[in-house]
């Protein structure tokens, strides 16, 4: 049995900007079960950076702002918490990895100034048991030489060590749920696998969720449960990981599927594509946003932005043609 | 001489050491980051040889110099049978018409106050090609060759988008009919849907134009993709080198084995059965790497002698091909 952990629905995270309205996140829902990792996917401009920081209520002022929906965590709407409430919970019981380790953390404190601080935000010890704390926190994410380490300043880590502090701060509290934004884009690739691995290590040590966004499919693959695929702002898609690979039924999933360069496969003449790029998010039209690109429109598609729904058992689809796709693939 | 007419450009023993210089005044010499240290490899005619490593690999300060852009501090460039290093500034002024360079950030390397046409028309301008109607047919003709809109010559670089302004680089590239074309990372600012969308056009113009590519990266799948030839760079030095489909089917040293392991597959029944090698530490600084095999310290294979001595690079091929790795274990298997 699934348990609910967090449930987000019809999240609309807009900001009023001189130029317009830009509707970053539009109309997002998902659910979060104990001891699972969502992936949410997307390319630049997507909305699943704008979602996560919508969690935590860390959305950039003073254009930001949380227009509808709900986040329920714990029985909780924390969509309409103000700043003071959400620190409750933000950093303690949900907490948060960013992908530029080197800009989250202050360069004139000790990395174990930091990390304590943290800890004694949310928890009433005493400075020494937050040192020693903040040592054991160090030890578990395979920082050499814990004690020493504690007294250097950012500068003096790598940009994979400085991630492992980032790591490090976010699980001092013991948090129910990790928000990954895109936790490796910035470091070498061997050194992706290693602090990928550390995290999800971690959290099912600990039980708990990990909430994982990229934008690379390889690593969704290798560590999510399941997956929402965003564009535009919006969800297109959100399934079971497996549906998402071998069954999607938006022509976005399917097409970015397609025109992935893999490792395992010969080198062969040409990618398959999605024409065009993604669309800027002022002044959207009222159709579906993936018209101008789909390789499927009809004319209905410009008219009505389609419905997210749950097409079938546990798989959710916003796409007119949705019908048309599941018989295709019951036929074979 | 029949294999010589295959390579188009040939590298041997590329050095470029960089000077520490620290103090006041920077005038106190403290030893050299040796950036690229020693690198062998060839170019073939109309074929892509693929350059990956980590960052500070000295994969980019190699492309570089290849291009004579720094100065090297040894070695040779061979292009049509002569040394680049050794031509005067005139004729590396006509040498440089056959070699282009693409960038990774199509933000940073156009711009903003020239339009498409200009950006396009600034090597035809350099050189002198035709006049000026010339040379606005030929922008025109080059934009369509790229799949842009030849009526957008006027626009400026903030009316396209990313992958728009990739193509914009490209054409300016292409501008002089070049027969090499470096390419410095070109696809990995870009969004996922716009890379395969690039990576297409270039192996589409590289067959149609009959051109070579020099393609640094570091996502071994992009240049699994494009490539005939692969070498792997550690600090400064190759570590192996091999024809793309050799390289993946039976990589030979440890690094290159951990590199694509780290690398996961996006297919999540193969990737949860994979299994897979995690190197562990960091990539040590250059500025004082490891004694013996850089490699030795992260390396799971690694005996007394990888600390004492260098392995060089030697033949590994089991099908007469060549199958070039610096390792005194090559082949053994991670496990």
């Amino acid at each position: 049995m699934n348990e609910k952990l967090l449930e987000v629905r019809d999240l609309k995270t807009h900001f009023f900007t001189p130029d317009g309205v830009v509707k970053a996140v539009d109309g997002v829902s998902f659910i979060l079960n104990k001891k699972e990792v969502l992936g949410i996917v997307g390319e630049t401009g997507s909305g699943k950076s704008v979602t996560a920081l919508s969690i935590l209520n860390l959305i950039p002022q003073p254009f930001g702002r949380i227009v509808g929906g709900r986040i329920m965590f714990d029985g909780v709407d924390i969509a309409g918490l103000g700043q003071k409430q959400i620190q409750k919970y933000r950093g303690n019981r949900i907490s948060m990895v960013f992908q530029d380790p080197a800009a989250s953390l202050n360069p004139v404190y000790t990395v174990g100034n930091q990390i304590m601080e943290s800890i004694m935000i949310h928890q009433k010890i005493d400075k020494r048991s937050a040192r020693k704390k903040a040592m054991r926190l160090l030890d578990m994410v395979g920082i050499p030489e814990p004690q020493r380490r504690l007294n250097s300043y950012p500068h003096q880590f790598s940009g994979g060590m400085r991630q492992r502090v980032m790591i490090a701060m976010a699980l001092a509290n013991s948090p129910s749920i990790l928000i990954a934004d895109e936790p490796t884009t910035a470091l070498d690739v061997t050194i992706q696998a290693q602090i990928l691995e550390l995290m999800v290590d971690v959290m099912n040590k600990t039980g708990s969720s990990i909430i994982l966004i990229t934008h690379d499919l390889g690593v969704v693959a290798k560590y999510a449960d399941k997956v929402m695929v965003m564009y535009g702002g919006k969800p297109v898609e959100f399934s079971d990981i497996d549906k998402i690979f071998y069954e999607p039924l938006h022509p976005y999933t399917n097409g970015l599927m397609g025109s992935i360069a893999r490792l395992d496969s010969k080198k062969k003449d040409r990618l398959t594509t999605i024409d065009g790029s993604p669309p800027s998010l002022i002044d959207l039209p009222p159709g579906c946003i993936f018209y101008p690109r789909c390789k499927y429109r009809m004319e209905g598609c410009a008219r009505s932005y389609p419905r997210f729904k749950e097409v079938k058992p546990g798989h959710h689809v916003a796409c007119h043609r949705h019908a048309e796709f599941l018989k295709e693939e019951a036929d074979g | 001489m029949d294999n010589e007419m295959k390579y188009l450009l040939k590298v041997e023993n590329l050095k470029k050491y960089f000077k520490i210089r620290r103090g006041l005044l920077m005038n106190a010499s403290k030893g050299f980051i040796k950036a690229v240290d020693g690198i062998t490899f060839g170019i073939r005619k109309g074929k892509t040889f693929g350059l990956v490593g980590e960052s500070g690999c000295g994969k980019s300060t190699a492309a570089r110099t290849i291009l004579r852009l720094i100065n090297p501090s040894g070695g040779k460039v061979i292009y049509n049978g002569s040394d680049i290093f050794s031509l005067s500034r005139k004729q590396m002024f006509a040498v440089r018409r056959e070699m282009q360079i693409i960038f990774q950030d199509p933000y940073a390397s156009l711009s903003p106050r020239m339009t498409a046409g200009d950006i396009i028309s600034e090597p035809l301008d350099i050189h002198r090609v035709g006049d000026k109607t010339y040379r606005r047919a030929r922008v025109k003709e080059l934009l369509s060759l790229v799949e842009l809109n030849p009526e957008h010559i006027n626009r400026y670089p903030h009316q396209f988008s990313s992958g728009q302004r990739q193509r914009i680089g490209i054409a300016r590239a292409l501008a002089l009919n070049p027969k090499l074309i470096i390419c410095d990372e070109p696809v990995s600012a870009l969004d996922v849907s716009v890379q395969a969308q690039i990576l297409n056009l270039m192996t589409g113009l590289q067959k149609e134009l009959n051109l070579s590519f020099l393609f640094i990266a570091h996502d071994l799948s992009a240049v699994r993709h494009v490539s005939s030839q692969i070498g792997v760079m550690y600090l400064g030095r190759m570590v192996e080198i091999a024809d793309s489909e050799d390289l993946y089917k039976k990589p030979m040293h440890p690094y290159t084995m951990g590199l694509m392991s780290a690398v996961p597959i996006p297919d999540p029944r193969i990737e949860k059965k994979r299994n897979r090698i995690i190197l562990s530490g960091d990539i040590p600084s250059p500025i004082d790497p490891p004694s013996g095999c850089s490699f030795h310290p992260r390396c799971p294979l690694a005996q007394d002698i990888c600390k004492d001595e260098r392995p060089e690079l030697t033949n590994h091929s089991d099908n007469g091909k060549s199958h070039m790795a610096a390792c005194f274990f090559a082949g053994k298997p991670l496990s």
